[in-house]
């Protein structure tokens, strides 16, 4: 029983970083652990996430913008430099590529000295929700599920304390999933990962209640704390189910449901973005309040993450945040404060049955799998976003700052503009990859490609391809090598977009005054207005393409939605083989620059710089003027919440551009 | 001395070199409902259609329930002729919202993108204003694409109106099944089996499934094979996009239809079959079956039709109308 003079041992405190340059992270992880976090959370660049190396064409721009680009074996060892990964616990983000990040982490640790068996940490490797919503999936569905199970299969045997997968709630949550949602999607999702286990040779019967107790779960935590709370712990009672009733499982300790959280960052607004300072703090009780649902891990977003990318000292609060409620609150020194409230009872049940029977239906036709393959689980995501943006806009939902209690003084946190916000070195990338050709031309390349071929042979043979991996880290191969050697046997995949069956729900007074303007300009036009929206680059967050996309063909347009991760080569050809009247681009992962530039210059190419483009995106302001300057025709950032407006003014722009 | 040209030879001489900024604006303008551009689209497609004489390109429609993996099948069949160095112009058909009258294009990027570059042409289109059939404008784009591509392919979804549409503007027409689907029964029942040319049983990774689907189907067409008095036996192939089985064959007996078509002299009864259909519909739809008692009924408008060889299809539905509303007004 916990007391004040003995409290409960507070959760992991982590924040989820790097950025540049493998050197650049270490310092980043070396500070936040001297200033006391408990464990590391690593993000990778998208070039990483997606299995190129930072030369390659398509990493162009993205290098060490949303973490750290590691390319081969070097660079992962100068990232944990001075870290000793025997006492670390490390979680990598990290999900199409995971197996190869975590043979670079084995190799990294054995070049120290550490036996894997020692290692501890978690590998994010949740490629379900990559499909439905970040998007950095890279091979089909089956192929996809067979590496997961390749990592499960190696750390239940070789690093025991390692969680091979941490099923991701978290984004299906900024994907706009209801409680309900989020708690079935992602059972099914486990259910599909530990079936698929369950039928492999080298994973024995009796490790299945080993696998089950090491799989754990990343949540989301929203503004809704109360009935946060309550999710935990039916997803608590669910997962006990299942591994009681599907898999046989009665030990106790392998029935408890792990979980690590990182509140959200969907709800984060840059009107008024020190409210966020308030929401954040909020959001964290709902995932540590209730002792028996309490998180072993959490990460809070910075407050000014809808502006650009935080700086030490925006990650430093969130860091104090997390400090505060641990150490100065008396949150810890409780039994469970909800046993008995029949409150919490009633709303729990009342999710728990509501997940019961969405997940029976997703099983039902299939599981996850086939779930993602009929777009079944992506059309209800995108369906239920659309919803909540409806009720933003409608003032039904109250977003404090945003949609209602809007008059205010300036705040002083971001009167400097720019400084408010990190700006990542844009020589970052020239010297990423000027590392990774000097690498490249000192290793033993017979060494490599007999390693590469070793890889592919495990492919084809069916066997995990972590020991293999591990071979090919320590011989130098490259993150893209990898990636391609996989390619090539697997092929590569696009999920659906979810966005065709998604309706429109009521129509409002707005949308159909929008409407009347987007037919008249159908008449002067001589066709309905087409828009083509974009996802270049390799950011795979598609949220506001996707609304935007709906909301078009809403109020009357006929739009092309081609899904994420287009060059913008492509972009320019589909709008010119597709005869678009504007194009509107999405862009989140801070490489606006270089792309909305490249797409700009190629219409000039095709003679289409009359084509009228409109950016979305996280956009800072000194960024927004140059690409204005630069002939952008309308910038929108997160604070532009009114879906129907925007079409209202891209109406403008076409009517202009084609008058 | 610099010859001025006109518009519409500058896009003429643009389509004959295979340039695809000119194939997007031909596009463009036989979509456009403006006058000036109306009658620069007749012109247009008059003098393309005097340009196809004996055949020109394969027009292939493909149809199907949603969710049959049409998409995937046209990738990989796509692939497949490209491997053949044949050049493929594809117009892929979605719904429009009745609501709004906007539509959701696209969401086909399995025809990647590095295809399309070489010698791969894709326009998405919006059904427009009839449920489930399609939009006038999408006859004029076949007839473009087909000025420029060995191929032309035709993506619709649905059932129904479409099948019957689409089998105007092409000359073979694949249907698409599902296997477990039971879609089999729902087009025997709707007489929707009498249309196509040939049949395929997606995702015959299936297995069983598959093959029943495939028997059903086979056993469906027995009974509605009359038409078999024509030669043609309408093949069912199993196909699989994940790993590729049955495309060659497909692709085969696409080219199989087409030389059936030729040698026994059906391609050009077909064609005209397609041509009075696609004018009598057209005429129908904006005037009434009143509206063409005007010019005589049906019976008038078949000699009409077949007499005036020299007009294009559209040009065709552009004089009769002119013609009918001129009836219309007399007292």
């Amino acid at each position: 029983m916990p007391t004040a003079d003995q409290p409960d041992r507070p959760w992991l405190i982590r924040t989820y970083s790097g950025h540049s340059s493998a050197r650049a992270s270490n310092a980043l992880y070396r500070d936040n652990l001297s200033k006391g976090q408990t464990g590391l959370s690593v993000a990778f660049d998208l070039p990483t996430q997606t299995g190129y190396d930072s030369d390659h064409p398509l990493a162009r721009g993205e290098v060490g913008k949303v973490g750290v680009p590691i390319c081969h074996i070097d660079d992962m060892t100068t990232l944990f430099d001075g870290i000793p990964l025997d006492r670390m616990n490390t979680s990598m983000t990290i999900n199409a590529t995971a197996a190869w990040l975590l043979a670079l982490y084995v190799a990294t640790a054995e070049r120290q000295d550490v036996a894997p068996g020692q290692l501890q940490g978690t590998t994010q490797n949740d490629i379900i929700k990559e499909y439905l919503s970040r998007g950095t999936y890279i091979f089909p569905p089956e192929p996809s599920m067979r590496l997961t199970g390749d990592v499960v299969a190696y750390t239940v045997e070789e690093i025991p304390r390692w969680n091979p997968i941490n099923i991701c709630s978290y984004h299906l949550q900024e994907a706009g999933a209801t409680p309900v949602q989020e708690i079935a999607f992602a059972m099914a999702t486990a259910v599909a990962v530990l079936d698929s286990v369950r039928e492999r040779d080298d994973v024995p019967d009796e490790a299945i209640g080993r696998v089950f107790g090491r799989i754990s779960f990343f949540l989301n935590a929203g503004m809704r704390f109360i009935e946060e709370t309550c999710k935990c712990r039916a997803m608590n009672a669910i997962w006990e189910e299942l591994g009681r009733e599907r898999y046989a499982i009665d030990e106790a300790k392998m029935l408890r449901f792990r979980y690590g959280v990182q509140v959200n960052s969907l709800g984060l607004s840059e009107a008024q973005p020190e409210n966020n300072i308030v929401r954040i703090a909020l959001e964290a009780l709902g995932v540590t309040l209730s002792k028996e649902a309490r998180t072993r891990s959490l990460q809070l977003p910075a407050w000014n993450e809808a502006l650009g990318l935080p700086r030490p000292w925006d990650q430093q609060l969130s860091l104090r945040t997390q400090q505060i409620l641990a150490h100065e609150t008396d949150l810890l020194e409780h039994e469970d404060i909800f046993d008995g409230s029949h409150v919490i009872e009633a709303l729990t049940r009342e999710l728990g049955d509501a997940a019961r029977q969405e997940l029976q239906k997703v099983l039902e036709m299939g599981g996850a799998v086939a779930g993602v393959e009929n777009a079944y689980m992506k059309e209800a995501l995108v369906a239920s976003h659309a919803r909540r943006v409806r009720a933003i806009e409608s003032g039904e939902l109250t977003v404090v700052g945003v949609n209602r209690f809007r008059e205010g003084v300036a705040s002083p946190l971001t009167e400097r503009g720019q400084e408010s916000i990190l700006k990542v070195d844009d020589s970052a990338e020239r010297e990423q990859v000027e590392r990774l050709r000097a690498f490249r031309s000192k290793r033993n390349a017979a060494e490599v490609q007999a390693a590469l071929r070793h890889l592919a042979e495990s492919l084809a043979n069916g066997a995990s391809v972590v020991p293999a991996s591990i071979r090919a880290a320590h011989a130098g191969a490259t993150t893209g090598e990898w990636a391609d050697t996989l390619r090539k046997q697997f092929g590569q995949y696009r999920a659906p977009t979810g966005v065709s069956r998604v309706s429109s729900g009521t129509t409002s007074e707005s949308v159909e005054t929008v409407r009347k303007r987007v037919d008249d300009l159908a008449e002067k036009l001589g066709r309905r207005p087409k828009i083509l929206v974009g996802k270049p680059g390799l950011d795979g967050h598609s949220n506001g393409a996707e609304q935007i996309a709906v909301k078009a063909r809403d109020v009357g347009m006929e739009v092309v939605y081609d899904g994420i991760r287009l060059t913008p080569g492509e972009i320019v050809q589909s709008a010119r083989d597709e005869g678009v009247h504007v194009i509107g681009l999405s862009i989140l992962s801070g490489s606006h620059g270089v792309l909305v530039i490249d797409v700009l210059e190629g219409l000039r190419q095709e003679g289409l710089q009359s084509l009228p483009v409109v950016v979305g995106g996280i956009i800072p302001e000194q960024d927004a003027s140059e690409l204005s300057a630069a002939g952008v025709a309308r910038i929108y950032t997160p604070k532009d919440f009114n879906l129907t407006q925007i079409m209202d003014e891209i109406v403008d722009v076409v009517a202009r551009a084609h008058g | 001395m610099v010859r001025s040209r006109s518009p519409v030879s500058r896009l003429l001489s643009g389509l004959s070199a295979a340039d695809r900024s000119a194939v997007s604006q031909a596009l463009n303008l036989v979509d456009d409902q403006r006058p000036k551009e109306r009658a620069a689209a007749l012109e247009l497609l008059d003098r393309l259609e005097q340009r196809d004489d004996a055949g020109g390109a394969v027009r292939v429609g493909i149809t199907g329930a949603p969710g049959a993996g049409k998409s995937s099948l046209l990738n990989a069949l796509v692939e497949t002729l490209r491997e053949q160095e044949r050049t493929i112009g594809i117009i892929a058909v979605d719904p429009s919202s009745q609501q709004s009258g906007g539509a959701l294009l696209g969401d086909r990027m399995r025809i990647g993108f590095s295809a399309r570059e070489s010698g791969v042409f894709l326009r998405s289109m919006a059904a427009r204003d009839r449920l489930g059939g399609l939009a006038d404008a999408t006859y004029a784009s076949v007839a473009i694409l087909s000025a420029v591509f060995d191929l032309v392919f035709i993506e619709t979804v649905g059932v129904g109106q479409s099948e019957c549409d689409v089998a105007r503007l092409v000359d073979s027409l694949i249907f698409v099944a599902q296997p477990g689907a039971g879609d089999t029964l729902q087009f025997m029942k709707a007489g929707i089996l009498e249309l196509p040319d040939i049949f395929v049983v997606n995702k015959a990774d299936f297995g069983a499934t598959a093959e029943r689907a495939r028997n059903e189907l086979i056993a469906g067409l027995g009974m509605a094979s009359e038409r078999d008095g024509e030669g043609w036996q309408a093949p069912v192939i199993l196909t699989s996009a994940r790993d590729e089985s049955g495309i060659k064959e497909l692709a085969e007996a696409i080219d199989a239809h087409r030389g059936w078509l030729e040698t026994s002299g059906e391609l050009p009864v077909r064609r005209a079959r397609g041509r009075l259909g696609f004018v009598r519909d057209a005429l129908v739809r904006r005037y009434g079956e009143y509206g063409l008692d005007h010019i005589g009924g049906g019976a008038a408008l078949e000699a009409r039709v077949a007499e005036a060889s020299e007009y294009s299809t559209f040009r065709l539905v552009h004089e009769l109308g002119s013609e009918i509303e001129e009836a219309l007004r007399r007292p």
